[in-house]
């Protein structure tokens, strides 16, 4: 639902106010601040400099870059060979056969590594806001 | 065909035949529903950002089934459900590149995406790249990977209307009627609206494929054995006309090397790799991650998107294969011809009956209708936003609001112009429109997302070619393919045959593999051969946007 802010005299009365939030005036509240005004008030450089900033970046492609490449072998070894080895895929498991079950092993293989990555990710996410808090201090 | 008609084929023709009054109320009930919400979200629209980008203020599992929603078009569920029932295994590749594609989204796009653009897949690139060029080359190519989508829903929309209520709706009034009430939902409901239409489709489509799959294992008395053991044996007609069976388990029957088609394996390889790097190209899913409060929120709703999608398209071994086991291929017909598109609505109609069938037919409009929605609300919001706010007005709106004005009159015409060329183009192939969607996303879009969000060097020479080129060696390529070009027999009907009557110049009937590689060259050579300074120092600003979410755009509070 909508709750307007306190002290927003915005009238909620359909479609016709998108023109312009009524009642505001003065400065724009943040989210509707464009990439040019923002640019200049943000420590860019600084933070771009920063050894635990670095090492962030450095842990992310780590991890994505040959996660990328491997899901990416293992994605295309499914086509390569089922078209140019299909007598060897067409071997039985069961009532199944390798290439059907290769194929759903695929499924499993993207969850697997979204999981993964999720993980990786919250880690992620800590060190990027102990860089932001380190320049939000001074 | 057959000497003795099956009593299924004898049901086929009478679900066509008279008015299926439960259909209709199915329809009419989903339309009514999805109005409601429209009508609710008008009231809440207000401003920019809650226009294009539903305030940020969707959760990670509203967005994670919006997204399966966008994603799960009628080209999956009628078209994939068709290809497997007619070619077997190798139709099961499209749902496996269905998945594995959101490994690219969820590990390279979506987060840095989220963090650094506002509403438009542009919006990244033009935060390094000079704005004008990139914004209106990544608008044409957006709007050009949404039109071809669109229409080929649209067509879908049509044939499936014309089956259920033939008699009381014709398809170009069909394809009118689901272009009027998208255009409604665009024009008054917007992002939120769209979101909302596409959360209850996706958990329709969802139940009704479950409902479905349940019922195919039910046939079988829930024995996987059984049920493989009758996809090892599927009887249909061979070369001779003789019935053979076959063995839909083993792969090769699409795209298997003959000495007919010894490109056969080149093309599955293409096709592929189109899918895995189309997707994250795919304007009307990048859109989906602005909904959100932040990057956080964008990696969840990928996870609940890939877990929905993976259900779902594993679910389609069981509508397929159960359609080419129980019905058979000989016998998926409408008006007696072979209709791979209405292998599931019939594979319903065969096993839950009349009501199933309207429920199911039901589903797979209102898939599309959503499906449409999103893709009406990328291309307009692309051109609003991309177009006539920063390429014609240098990236300010000449009046507040304008830029919503100018995306809702886009939603008026891209509407008119998508129900006219799908009444122009009804004949033409529906997986062919979406597979070349994904060959220009994945050609054009796809090499400048990832080279301006990991390479320092690239610039705006490198961004306009690599769009330029993917997008046109990717048409191109099409147009010279032997789904448009080649010379048809005397005995191909007039119109069943190829636009083109020309000997076939390029073999592969999935350009990617090719065109893939052609875009990212250009990318990359346009870049070196060109300076950019500014390109270079903005890159550090891009970085730490990316990877930390300072200064990302925040979720409105009204």
């Amino acid at each position: 639902m909508i709750t307007p802010e306190p002290g927003d005299s915005t009238p909620i009365v359909g479609s016709q106010t998108d023109i312009a939030p009524l009642g505001r005036s003065g400065a724009k509240p943040a989210h509707e601040l464009t990439a040019d005004e923002e640019r200049g008030n943000m420590p860019w450089e600084a933070i771009a400099a920063d050894e635990d900033f670095k090492k962030l970046l450095a842990a992310k492609m780590r991890f994505i870059a040959p996660v990328t490449i491997f899901f990416l072998v293992y994605y295309l070894a499914l086509p390569v060979l089922v078209g140019w080895y299909p007598d060897l895929m067409k071997t039985k498991i069961g009532s199944l056969n390798l290439a059907y079950v290769f194929a759903l092993s695929q499924f499993f293989m993207a969850w697997i590594v979204a999981g993964f990555y999720v993980v990786k990710a919250a880690g992620w996410d800590k060190a990027a806001a102990a860089v932001l808090a380190k320049f939000n201090k001074s | 065909m057959f000497a003795t008609p099956l009593p299924f084929l004898a049901a086929t023709a009478t679900a066509a035949a008279p008015v299926n009054h439960t259909a209709i109320l199915m329809f009419v009930g989903f339309v009514a529903a999805t109005l409601v919400i429209t009508f609710f979200s008008a009231r809440k629209t207000t401003g920019t950002s809650a226009y294009f980008a539903a305030g940020r203020r969707i959760t990670g599992w509203q967005n994670g089934l919006a997204v399966a929603g966008d994603y799960m078009s009628a080209a999956s569920f009628l078209g994939i459900a068709g290809m497997i029932a007619f070619k077997g295994y190798d139709g099961f590749m499209y749902s496996v590149g269905f998945l594995v594609a959101y490994l690219t989204v969820l590990l390279i796009v979506a987060e840095p995406l989220r963090n650094a653009g506002k509403y438009t897949m542009a919006d990244v690139l033009a935060y390094r790249l000079s704005p004008r060029p990139v914004r209106a080359m990544a608008s044409l190519s957006t709007i050009t990977v949404s039109t071809f989508y669109m229409i080929a829903q649209m067509i879908g929309a049509g044939q499936l209307i014309k089956l259920l209520l033939s008699g009381v709706v014709s398809y170009e009034w069909a394809v009118t009627g689901v272009g009027i009430l998208m255009i409604v939902y665009v024009v008054f409901g917007g992002m939120l609206a769209t979101t909302w239409v596409q959360i209850t489709k996706a958990v329709l489509l969802m139940g009704g494929t479950i409902l479905l799959s349940t019922l195919v294992l039910k046939h079988y008395d829930f024995s996987l054995a059984k049920f493989f053991e009758a996809i090892a044996h599927v009887p249909v007609k061979g070369a001779d006309g003789q019935m053979v069976t076959k063995d839909f388990l083993q792969p090769g029957l699409a795209f298997g090397r003959t000495a007919a088609n010894p490109w056969g394996p080149v093309d599955l390889v293409s096709l592929g790799l189109a899918l895995v790097f189309g997707t994250a190209g795919l304007p009307h899913i990048l859109i989906r991650f602005y909904t959100v409060p932040d990057a956080k929120t964008a990696r969840s709703s990928v996870v609940w998107a890939m877990v929905l999608i993976g259900v779902f398209y594993i679910m389609t071994t069981c509508l397929g294969f159960g359609a080419a086991a129980i019905l058979t291929p000989g016998h998926i017909l409408v008006d007696g011809k072979p209709s791979d598109n209405m292998a599931a609505p019939l594979l319903a109609l065969n096993l839950g009956g009349n009501v199933f069938f309207a429920f199911i037919s039901a589903v797979a409009f209102a898939t599309i209708l959503a499906v449409v929605a999103g893709l009406t609300i990328s291309a307009s919001t692309s051109f609003a936003h991309d177009f006539y706010t920063n390429v014609i007005h240098h990236g300010k709106e000449p009046r507040p609001g304008q830029e919503v004005f100018v995306a809702r009159i886009t939603a008026f015409v891209v509407g008119g112009i998508s129900i006219f060329l799908a009444i122009k183009l009804q004949t033409v192939n529906v997986a062919f429109l979406v597979g070349l969607a994904f060959a220009v996303a994945a050609s054009a879009n796809l090499p400048v997302i990832v080279l301006s969000i990991f390479w320092k060097r690239f610039n705006t020479t490198g961004a306009v070619a690599g769009l330029a080129v993917g997008l046109f060696a990717s048409i191109a390529l099409i147009i010279i393919s032997p789904s448009v070009m080649g010379i048809d027999p005397a005995t191909t009907a007039v119109s069943a045959r190829r636009i083109i009557q020309h000997a076939t110049i390029f073999p592969l009937k999935n350009p990617g593999i090719i065109s893939i590689p052609l875009g990212f060259l250009a990318a990359i050579l346009g870049t070196l051969l060109t300076r950019e300074p500014g390109a270079e120092t903005r890159f550090i600003e891009l970085t730490v946007r990316a990877n930390t979410g300072l200064g990302s755009e925040k979720a409105t509070s009204h």
